[in-house]
């Protein structure tokens, strides 16, 4: 009802015939909202955080929505498990160690070491290419024992999650190759850009995510 | 390092507006509104897509001892008719153009967030309209297995005519369409969140901009759930994968060599993003009439806060509800009760809704214009389709009406018709903003008229159907003796269907008649409160000179001692009406008088 927001008036609780009175007081007043907030004109730089935050959560939504119907097929009887690729353990690693070094680089930028930033989002990157690498090479392993995609369910869902996180990934690797070379040009400035921040957020996501993949399919 | 000059923003470079070329004015443009014309034709022309694939649908029903149509290209043209109508007309107007083009508009801001996005949107939406539309001229036709595109029989290409290429080519344009809608819904969350004019907090929102914000929520979470299944089918489909073709499905006597998976599985991912996209259906909607109402009743709306929270309320329970739609599926009757409650439990927020529009219509001196008829019509479908929700949430009820023509009743009023008439409402309410002109009020009331008339005559016999027990899908009812004394029925829902498709030629041609030769718009036609109406008729590129601040919510109607029955949330609060609205941002609350 319009009063809830209105100075406590008893003539605010009569809406004429001449309509309602209700809310321009309290609205008038604001909620606080004037003049303390943050003028919003021009483009704030949190929007492309926000943005990418919103990306994650609808990413996240399409794994979660793979993983629940992965569970709900495991409740089959004769259920199937493929063999574990060793390779996806060095996967593993090199994944964390890109997140890693990407992580120190943002951290080098901020603390003025432009140089330092440079080499370990460099090595961030083509620990990057390592790991979808190594994928390939995960199926390639399992192609050879005959494990396909149509095998059955549960390689199914292996190569469709790997295969989901490694386009994903591959976005990830796009967004390198738009920031290294800008990075190696200088277009970066301490204490930080906007782009390096996103991609970065973008990248330790991506390692979370196959972390999740990887347990979920192995180990659950 | 070399030079460290930040490179500058797109929005930067947006904010000089350069003199475009006619490509990046007309075709790719970043300006909000252009966009939104764009999504706007594009939809509209699919709109009359689905409204002749229904004529054809009706035009058989009428007689379907004659066989005007074969059994493949009926149940075709029925799920092409779902599947435009909900995913490329209603979904992707409400947001594509009604969020495109209102949110910086009434947000005060000079574009979206993310102009660039934005345009890719409308760019990846395109495509997905020409792969459905190419669908219609593939070997066996577009898709024939409903809008919902159950498996097992959607995943087997042998399965069925309506389950050739025509069914991929559905499954790979609802995957680029629900990609674009993400990249709207982002910008749109970011924008409604990050660019918002000084002064306007999200407690002084128009009520249009909070139904696009929380259905680009819903979206969010809804929609990846749909690709997730869309990428699962289509697997099924070219890569002999069994994601949802369990094992001895036998087609013409042949086991397919698939196994392992479970059917079952496609419905509940597609229910769980289906309920929440019907609800994307209307809250949108719930906003756009909830402001119309308000502006023609000069009124503020009936309880501002309920409004918004019960929008939210709604977008909360979508995903709790999603099993309502499966009561057959032979779910644990314990776990059908929880649906059933969980479905019953959104009356409540629908009720207060419906209530505050009905308050706000009370006592108020109202204008009848076109929009405020198709407002009022919408709160009249919302209660028609809502009263036979409550029937069909009741899974024992369910049980009889399910995939009955009681539930093709039910939805065309709850969601279709209700969402088409907030989208009337909407465009001859904002009309002026879009092409700076008036559309024509007397032709708009006789197509309110028929279309009103039309609405009811159409869909409210189909209730009788679906008691009578026909099923929804159903090619030939003159077969079933049970249902010949309904044929009559049938033949009336074809003239009623024939009446209202016609009359919505009216509006095409006052749309475009208005556009090119209706009387030129004042900035503030209706006297309207919310930022838009500040901005010229037609908005320039970059919307205002300078960037409005905002005073006051957007619901000032009918203020005592104002000199004019609105006051736009730009105008501070003037010493003369201090007594009644206070001063801004003074920090106390000015009292009665």
């Amino acid at each position: 009802m319009p009063t809830e927001f209105v100075a406590p008036t008893k003539t605010k609780a009569a809406p004429g015939r001449h309509g309602g009175p209700g809310g321009s007081a309290g609205r008038s007043n604001g909620d606080g909202a004037w003049p303390s907030r943050a003028p919003a004109s021009s483009v704030p730089a949190n929007s492309a955080a926000l943005g990418m935050a919103f990306a994650l959560v609808a990413i996240a939504m399409l794994f979660v929505a793979f993983t629940t119907t992965y569970l709900g097929h495991r409740q089959d009887v004769g259920w199937k498990q493929i063999p574990l690729p060793w390779i996806l353990w060095l996967d593993t690693g090199i994944l964390v160690a890109s997140s890693a070094a990407v992580e120190w680089g943002r951290r080098r930028l901020r603390s003025g070491d432009t140089m330092g930033f440079r080499r370990a989002l460099t090595t961030g990157g083509g620990l990057g290419v390592a790991f979808l690498a190594g994928q390939l090479l995960a199926w390639q392993q399992l192609v050879r024992q005959g494990v396909y995609l149509s095998s059955h369910p549960h390689s199914s869902f292996f190569y469709l999650l790997t295969g989901a996180h490694g386009v994903h990934l591959l976005g990830g690797l796009v967004a390198f190759a738009v920031i290294l070379p800008r990075a190696w040009r200088g277009t970066y400035t301490p204490p930080g850009s906007v782009a390096v921040n996103v991609t970065s957020t973008y990248w330790h996501f991506l390692t979370g995510l196959w972390l999740y993949v990887f347990i979920i399919l192995f180990w659950l | 390092m070399a030079t460290a000059t930040a490179p500058a923003t797109p929005h930067e470079a947006h904010a000089a507006h350069p003199p475009e070329s006619f490509i990046r004015h007309y075709i790719f443009s970043l300006d909000h509104k252009m966009i939104g014309k764009q999504y706007y034709f594009v939809t509209l022309f699919m709109a009359l897509v689905g409204g002749g694939l229904a004529m054809l649908v009706r035009a058989h029903l009428a007689a379907p001892e004659k066989g005007i149509l074969d059994p493949g290209t009926y149940l075709a043209a029925a799920t092409m008719h779902g599947t435009v109508m909900i995913f490329f007309f209603l979904t992707t107007i409400l947001t594509g153009f009604f969020g495109n083009f209102l949110i910086p508009l009434m947000i005060g801001a000079g574009d979206m967030a993310f102009p660039f996005l934005n345009m890719l949107s409308f760019w990846t939406f395109l495509p997905s309209v020409l792969i459905l539309l190419a669908s219609f001229f593939v070997p066996g036709g577009p898709a024939g297995n409903g809008w919902t595109s159950y498996a097992p029989l959607s995943a087997l290409p042998q399965a069925s005519p309506g389950s050739g290429l025509g069914q991929t080519l559905w499954l790979v344009a609802i995957f680029i369409l629900m990609t674009s809608s993400l990249f709207g819904g982002l910008n749109f969350l970011t924008t409604i969140i990050n660019m918002r004019a000084r002064g306007l907090s999200m407690g002084r929102l128009p009520l249009t901009i909070w139904g696009i914000f929380i259905t680009a929520i819903l979206a969010l979470l809804s929609f990846p759930v749909l690709m997730s299944a869309l990428v699962m089918l289509l697997l099924d489909r070219t890569a002999g994968t069994s994601f949802f073709v369990p094992a001895g499905v036998l087609i013409g006597g042949k086991v397919v060599p698939h196994a392992g998976g479970e059917a079952l599985l496609w419905q509940h991912l597609f229910w769980f993003f289906g309920h929440p996209e019907v609800y994307i259906l209307i809250l949108g909607p719930m906003g756009i009439v909830s402001d119309v109402i308000s502006t023609f009743s000069r009124k503020p709306i009936f309880g501002y806060t309920a409004m918004v929270l019960s929008m939210a309320a709604i977008g909360f329970l979508s995903f709790l509800v999603w099993g309502h739609h499966m009561f057959v599926s032979g779910m644990n009757p314990i776990l059908g009760a929880t649906f059933t409650i969980s479905t019953m439990i959104i009356a409540i927020p629908s009720a207060i809704k419906t209530f505050n529009w009905l308050t706000t219509l009370w006592q108020a001196r109202i204008q009848f214009s076109t929009a405020l008829l198709y407002a009022v019509a919408f709160v009249s479908l919302f209660v028609t389709g809502g009263l036979s929700g409550i029937f069909l949430a009741a899974s024992p009820v369910d049980l009889y009406f399910h995939d009955t023509y009681f539930v093709v009743a039910h939805f065309h009023f709850v969601m279709a018709s209700a969402a088409l008439f907030s989208i009337f409402a909407g465009t001859y309410y904002w009309f002026p903003k879009l092409f700076g002109r008036m559309m024509n009020e007397t032709l708009g009331k006789i197509h309110f008229v028929l279309t009103f008339i039309g609405i009811y005559a159409t869909f409210f016999p189909m209730h009788f159907l679906g008691t009578h027990g026909m099923s929804r899908r159903l090619y030939t009812p003159s077969t079933y003796p049970f249902l010949a004394s309904v044929q009559p029925l049938d033949v009336f829902i074809s003239a009623s269907a024939f009446m209202l498709g016609a009359a919505q030629l009216i509006f095409v041609y006052n749309f475009f008649a208005s556009a090119l030769r209706g009387p030129k718009a004042e900035p503030n036609p209706w006297h309207a409160n919310t930022l838009e109406w500040t901005a010229d008729s037609p908005p320039p590129h970059g919307n205002w000179p300078e960037p409005p601040v905002v005073y006051r919510w957007p619901y000032d109607y009918s203020v005592p001692g104002a000199a004019e029955d609105y006051i736009p949330q730009t105008v501070p609060a003037a010493p003369a009406l201090a007594g009644h609205a206070g001063r801004a941002g003074d920090g106390h609350r000015g009292g009665g008088s």
